[in-house]
């Protein structure tokens, strides 16, 4: 509904703006349109969804509402988390629409469904929910952005650093389908290349809402850490059902390798404390971070932004300035001019963006607060470590992407 | 060490018994299923939204009256309940003499507009919903750690099942119930108010499905999703029970509880489809259903 009332909306503009006949050389049509497609409506819309438009939209409004002298439009959509779907709606949307840039778009299949489309046509795909690290891998393009966080660098940060703190013995519970394997894949790496071992895995139904059974295995095998290879309602029911069958008093670990801040709120703390995470963003982490979720939580009722909605806001801001500095709209031009210039917002301080689209910046690893150190909504997160972006994503010549091997 | 099919027995014995309890959601949520098609003759698709609105009252009343669990137990079903017994009088008894599949597509419909209603007012990700203090805690029984909460949620169900099965089968009210589906004119001519029985009945299924909510909200997330998650899973209990059969319903919810809990050790990946499987052959060998009588 709200897509056809966009649609028409962006027809009576493209109309408008043709017949003033005030289109200028550069920018197609005179006017630079942004489209957020993501979740609206289901598993992830917490996570990103509605939030997500209306980061994209806080950082048009504080850009000005026009760049090179063209109007900024914003449109949206819910791709219900189906690669078809995602797909018919960015093929939409840069053909006929105008679009020129596609934002977040989770759900690894349909982020891979949609850039591959934004390559073959030359337009911009910047990707914030979307996990999978073969979108700077094997599918990478020269038009493909990967903002905010991948498979690898979660499965680094969290595996690495609980290895390195003495849990050497690992016990996986994996959601059954392509992004769990990927993370499960990515950890165990991590693990055994910094000498823990894998002791066993158990491949979960996703969805499912009963993890006791796959839990009590886990707690069978004699692993140090329970690696969760999951995320959303998978991720807080297994957590939830962890501290049910005291799986931390009995001295073994939790760690969960995906974890939003939507998560934590939705779990609680009285659950949730003492989990060891890894994170693009977090919002308590300094004066401007805190500035932007201030501003973000007034317009969204009190919520803070999690790392996806941080890294729309910031990736738009960053290519709407490329826009304006090469006077262009075209694909290349703009994403050249993006890896040229440094990000340094609140969100990452000398952000790369590599050849590859991989955006480098650093990444936290956090625990999460118990109740009694939680001062104040939001206030979950404790900082163990800064893992500077080098260390924390996958060296660029290891992700076997054809722009740069060749 | 001595194993059995290449599992230890300990193993073996704390995934039977994780299979009884998650059976017993699916006997409960199959009682009231079984009661209101074979009562009302209604394919009682809203099920699944009925128990998560039981969930979600129990979660609102502790969230903006701080009222407990216990409580809940009580005051959920009997709102959801009422809620139930408005949609009878409004618009389920007008389908009555109509094919079965005007009741599954209203109940559908219903269904996905409770669901609606709540993912809009609530997100997805779902709402925390803590374990009573006096259930907190565990046993270890040496083949497993048994939490205390689903110890619990096992001795609950089973009352609530043989209590039910106690009321249709040997009680008057049960009588006049189980006469009314038979024979409704007759019973109506003995003076007994049978469409007041009927809604009453119907209230009945849906508080059961509440209740069945609460004694989920602590082991599972309040979510908007919860009961699509578990609906057809009970249908399918349903089916291979028998349809309408409340011994069926029970003793199949367990029994599937149980099976479930086995493929989850020897081949995790199939736990959400052999009750399906299962499904398919039932129907093949017995189209009533295990204990279903044959139309």
């Amino acid at each position: 509904m709200t897509f056809k009332l966009t649609l028409a909306a962006v027809t009576a503009a493209v109309v408008a703006a043709i017949s003033a006949g005030a289109a200028q050389a550069q920018i197609t049509d005179n006017v630079v349109r942004l489209g957020v497609l993501n979740d609206q409506s289901g598993i992830y819309t917490d996570l990103s969804g509605p939030g997500g438009v209306d980061a994209a939209r806080m950082a048009i409004e504080d850009f000005g509402g026009t760049v090179a002298g063209a109007k900024i439009e914003l449109v949206s959509a819910d791709h219900q988390n189906k690669p078809d779907i995602g797909s018919n709606i960015a093929n939409q949307w840069y053909d006929r629409d105008g679009v020129d840039a596609i934002f977040d778009v989770p759900t690894s299949s349909v982020a891979l469904a949609v850039q591959n489309i934004a390559k073959e046509k030359g337009k911009v795909m910047i990707d914030h929910g979307a996990a999978t690290s073969d979108l700077t891998g094997k599918a990478c393009s020269p038009t493909g952005i990967h903002w905010t966080y991948d498979t690898y660098a979660l499965a680094n940060g969290t595996g690495r650093a609980l290895v390195e703190q003495g849990a050497k013995k690992w016990y996986f519970i994996t959601a059954d389908y392509a992004f769990g394997h990927a993370l499960e894949r990515d950890t165990s790496n991590a693990v055994t290349a910094a000498g823990g071992e894998v002791v066993g895995t158990v491949r979960s139904p996703f969805p499912s809402t009963d993890f006791s059974s796959f839990l009590l295995q886990a707690q069978g095998s004699g692993a140090d850490v329970i690696g969760l290879a999951n995320a959303g309602g998978d991720t807080v029911n297994s957590i939830k059902q962890a501290a049910e069958f005291g799986i931390t008093q009995g001295g073994q670990k939790l760690a969960s390798l995906l974890v939003f801040l939507s998560d934590v709120h939705s779990l609680g703390l009285d659950v949730a404390q003492g989990l060891v995470l890894t994170t693009g963003f977090y919002w308590d982490l300094n004066d401007e971070t805190r500035a932007f979720a201030k501003r973000f939580g007034e317009r969204n009722g009190g919520k803070m932004p999690t790392m996806v909605q941080a890294g729309i806001y910031s990736s738009v801001m960053h290519y709407l300035k490329a826009v304006e500095a090469t006077k262009s709209d075209d694909g290349k031009t703009v994403v050249d001019q993006m890896k040229k210039t440094p990000v340094n917002d609140f969100f990452a301080k000398g952000g790369v963006i590599r050849e590859d689209g991989r955006m480098v910046h650093d990444m936290y690893l956090m625990q999460i607060k118990s109740p009694a150190e939680s001062k104040a909504p939001y206030d979950y997160y404790k900082l163990l470590a800064t893992i500077p972006g080098d260390q924390a994503f996958r060296p660029m010549d290891k992700g076997e992407c054809p722009l740069v091997t060749k | 060490m001595m194993e059995l099919i290449g599992i230890p027995p300990q193993v073996l014995f704390g995934q039977l018994l994780l299979g009884l309890i998650n059976g017993a959601f699916y006997a409960m949520l199959s009682l009231g299923l079984a009661l209101i098609f074979g009562l009302l003759n209604i394919i009682n698709f809203s099920h699944g939204a009925q128990y998560m609105m039981g969930a979600f009252v129990a979660w609102l009343v502790l969230q903006y009256a701080g009222i407990g669990y216990w409580a809940a137990l009580i005051i959920s079903p009997i709102v959801v309940g009422l809620f139930g017994v408005l949609l009878e009088r409004l618009l389920i008894r007008r389908l009555y003499n109509l094919d079965h599949l005007y009741g599954l597509l209203l109940t559908f419909g219903l269904a996905l507009m409770i669901e609606g209603f709540f993912r809009q007012l609530y997100g997805i990700s779902g709402q925390p919903y803590a374990i009573p203090a006096a259930l907190q805690g565990g046993t270890n029984l040496g083949f497993m750690f048994l939490p205390t909460y689903r110890a619990w949620i096992l001795i609950a169900s089973v009352a609530v099942c043989v209590a039910t099965w106690a009321i249709i089968e040997k009680t008057r009210l049960g009588a006049y119930l189980r006469a009314a589906t038979e024979n409704p004119t007759m019973v109506q001519a003995f003076g007994i108010n049978v469409p007041l029985l009927i809604t009453l009945t119907y209230g009945f299924g849906v508080a059961l499905a509440a209740f069945a909510g609460v004694m989920a909200a602590p082991a599972y997330q309040v979510s908007p999703l919860m009961g699509s998650n578990l609906i057809i899973i009970v249908f399918a209990v349903v089916v291979i029970g028998g349809m309408g059969s409340i011994m069926g319903a029970v003793v199949t919810g367990f029994g599937l509880g149980l099976l479930e809990g086995l493929t989850k050790v020897f081949y995790p990946e199939a736990s959400s489809t052999v009750i399906f499987v299962v499904m398919a052959i039932v129907l093949l060998i017995k189209p009533a259903g295990l204990f279903g009588k044959a139309a």
